[in-house]
């Protein structure tokens, strides 16, 4: 890009602006609906307030969307990730049950350890369907979709099981240095994700990959290794996502435990400017987008919705966000607009993301 | 060949020579599988080897027909419809709510249809024009779906309507057994969309467009009619569908056919359609939905298995097919 971009240049073409936009008219709606909807206030120790509460409540999304924005970008997709989410939280809670010291903090660690590595190992199928037997992302990932939440039942044996443990309720409830501690797990996820595919060479070889499959590897690039890494990753994260959506209600349901989890990933995802078509990913963006649903799913009560209409809402933002990063409708608004050539523009908005 | 070896042509000789036609095979053996349990089902199980199990299952699975049919057509164009099971719940509860405001049932059924339909030719033109995949715009559907039902009610509606509940009590007597209308619309639909993928040009443009979508265009077929139709027709079944739904459970409800996609994918995948596209057949989905019903009525005869081995059951089964699906297509280019 050249040099002599102005500072109201930069931010109108930085590919994070849209995502942030729609967030801060969110919370500018909340405002108006509720004039005190921003304060935060101390109590008991920790930070208290909507927005606490949204940061808290944004964590398992987060956490699954920044296993999908990597599985995206090789041109994947996993719809698996709620039946994965499910069954961590049945395994975890059925052990921390099952163990002779209930309460204690080793039952904690061990019950999520064991729940994480089988989240792992799930998604290591997945990428084994993918990448091995080079079955669509979508078709492999929906097997486990369908068969994971009887998986799940069949761990718990259908039951709604409750867990008593404190430490692992903090998972969803607890505080760290006054934030949320879920918050702080998916921000944590999200520095390591961020160092990792930024610093090194990794994130430049999973968006060679969702860029061209055989190209990338005729260039020596181990495909086959990254994408079954993606999605090994990927089930990581359902698995935590799944541990602090169980932490919150302290029991696992295992037919609604993390329910269109995958698709409000996905939607956090796309909002982020992450394409559907692979080839590149923003981390920012997925972390902007988890937050705005997030942020969705407290306006419309605030603003006296019943919370179940969400869903339309989530509908228009998903055909809303599809159509501005399509090409056709892009050239449509363009033409309509009749404007000065705002050539270079466009294609910087959808090609934005891999620059960095 | 077979002309050099003239006198060893008996009959039983070309039985065993006949090998069916490839494109038939996945069919045939899912067929085999239905058979199979059914028989493995019918010496383990009292009872279950009555004609009247096989009648029940048309019965109680008719509006997954009807969704498997239409989901056929999307994905024999390489598409998906990820959008019918919530079509289905809010199938249900526009006809309990217009019921409940004192709607005709006629009129009812109509709005219900139409609904359907109107919501999969927006799918479709959003997929077809704006070059939305298939799986985002389907999964908007979805949401809007879902969403449009709850602000109808977020409450059960039960549905009391004697239009409705004698069409859905009303049997039909085949000498000592029985049928309801639901399994016979069923059965209808199916024959009419076999005719219409077989017979007619907008079937043999879906094989195509499966096949190949720029070649198709190529060739000049009417691929953004038959793109956009797809969905329409998928939309369209999962109203019927839903209709049918709401026949079998009497009532609206926002929570109805929670991930009734995936039995309805399930199905299609099971009864040998190829997931990218361009190869399948709508008798073959039948035999899908018939599949997972067999399962199902197995565990409940067996009475000491727990309903979520369906579940498990039907992604062993999906995995199976699926696998062996990309092992078959890969040896012919």
């Amino acid at each position: 890009m050249p040099e002599t971009q102005t500072f109201a240049q930069r931010v109108v073409r930085h590919p994070l602006l849209w995502p942030v936009l729609a967030l801060v008219v969110l919370l500018v709606i909340n405002v108006v609906a509720t004039p005190s909807f921003l304060d935060v206030r101390m109590q008991d120790g920790h930070l208290y307030g909507n927005v606490i509460d949204i940061l808290r409540n944004s964590a398992p999304v987060m956490l699954v969307a920044l296993g999908m924005t990597l599985v995206i970008a090789t041109r994947g997709i996993d719809l698996s990730v709620g039946a994965i989410a499910a069954i961590a939280a049945a395994v975890a809670c059925t052990r921390i049950v099952g163990a002779g010291d209930e309460s204690s903090l080793t039952t904690a660690l061990m019950a999520t350890t064991y729940a994480v590595v089988v989240c792992v190992l799930l998604g290591a199928w997945n990428g084994f369907l993918v990448s091995v037997l080079g079955i669509q992302p979508i078709i492999a990932t929906l097997i486990l979709m369908v068969a994971g939440r009887g998986i799940s039942m069949a761990v718990t044996d259908g039951q709604i099981t409750t867990v008593n443990n404190g430490w692992f309720s903090d998972l969803a409830s607890g505080y760290v240095l006054t934030l949320p501690l879920a918050f702080l797990i998916a921000v944590g996820v999200l520095a390591l994700t961020a160092l990792l595919t930024r610093r090194t060479a990794l994130g430049m070889l999973i968006e060679a990959v969702g860029i061209n499959p055989e190209a990338s590897r005729l260039a020596g690039v181990r495909a086959r290794t990254i994408i079954w890494t993606v999605y090994a990753f990927s089930g990581l994260c359902a698995g935590l996502a799944g541990l602090v959506i169980a932490a919150n209600t302290n029991s696992v349901n295992a037919n609604s435990l993390g329910l269109w989890i995958e698709l409000d990933a996905i939607l956090a995802v796309v909002i982020g400017g992450t394409s559907l078509a692979g080839g590149r990913f923003s981390l920012m963006g997925t972390f902007v987008g988890a937050l705005f649903i997030a942020t969705l799913a407290r306006t419309i009560p605030n603003i006296g919705i019943p919370s179940e209409v969400n869903y339309l809402f989530k509908a228009v933002v998903v055909i809303a966000v599809c159509l501005l990063q399509s090409p056709k409708a892009r050239a449509v608004l363009r033409v309509r607009r009749q404007g000065p050539p705002r050539g270079p523009a466009a294609p910087v908005l959808v090609k934005a993301g891999s620059t960095s | 060949m077979s002309a050099v070896t003239v006198p060893t042509d008996l009959t039983w000789d070309r039985v065993k020579r006949y090998s069916p036609p490839t494109r038939y095979l996945p069919i045939i053996a899912t067929f085999a599988l239905f058979v199979g349990l059914f028989a493995a089902g019918g010496v383990r199980y009292d009872g279950l080897a009555d004609p009247q199990v096989l009648l029940s299952l048309l019965i109680d699975n008719a509006f997954l027909i009807v969704l498997a049919v239409g989901m056929t057509f999307v994905i024999l164009t390489g598409g998906i419809d990820l959008s019918v099971g919530s079509v289905v719940a809010l199938s249900t509860m526009i006809a309990a709510k217009t019921l409940e405001m004192g709607w005709s049932p006629y009129l009812s059924m109509t709005a219900v249809l139409l609904t359907g339909t109107f919501l999969g030719l927006l799918m479709g033109l959003l997929i077809h024009y704006f070059d939305i995949q298939p799986f985002i715009a389907t999964l908007a559907g979805l949401f809007l779906a879902r969403g449009i039902t709850y602000l109808i009610s977020v409450e059960s509606i039960s549905i009391k309507d004697p239009t409705f509940t004698e069409l859905a009590f009303r049997t039909v007597n085949i000498g000592d057994y029985y049928i309801r209308w639901t399994a016979i619309i069923a059965l209808l639909t199916v024959a009419v969309a076999a005719f219409v993928l077989a017979r007619t040009r907008f079937g043999r443009t879906v094989y195509a467009i499966g096949g190949s979508e720029s070649s198709a265009m190529l060739m000049g077929l009417r691929v953004a009619f038959t793109k956009v139709g797809v969905y329409v027709i998928s939309g369209f079944c999962a109203s019927l569908a839903g209709l049918l739904f709401s026949l079998y459970i009497l009532s609206g409800n926002s929570l109805h056919a929670v991930g009734m996609e995936l039995d309805a994918i399930a199905a299609v995948v099971i009864g040998g359609t190829l997931l990218t596209g361009g190869r399948g057949y709508v008798v073959g989905s039948l035999l899908g939905v018939l599949v997972l019903g067999i399962i199902k009525t197995l565990i409940a005869f067996d009475g000491t298995l727990s309903s979520y081995w369906i579940r498990i059951i039907t992604g062993v089964l999906l995995l199976a097919f699926v696998v062996v699906q990309r092992f078959a297509t890969r040896r012919q280019p």
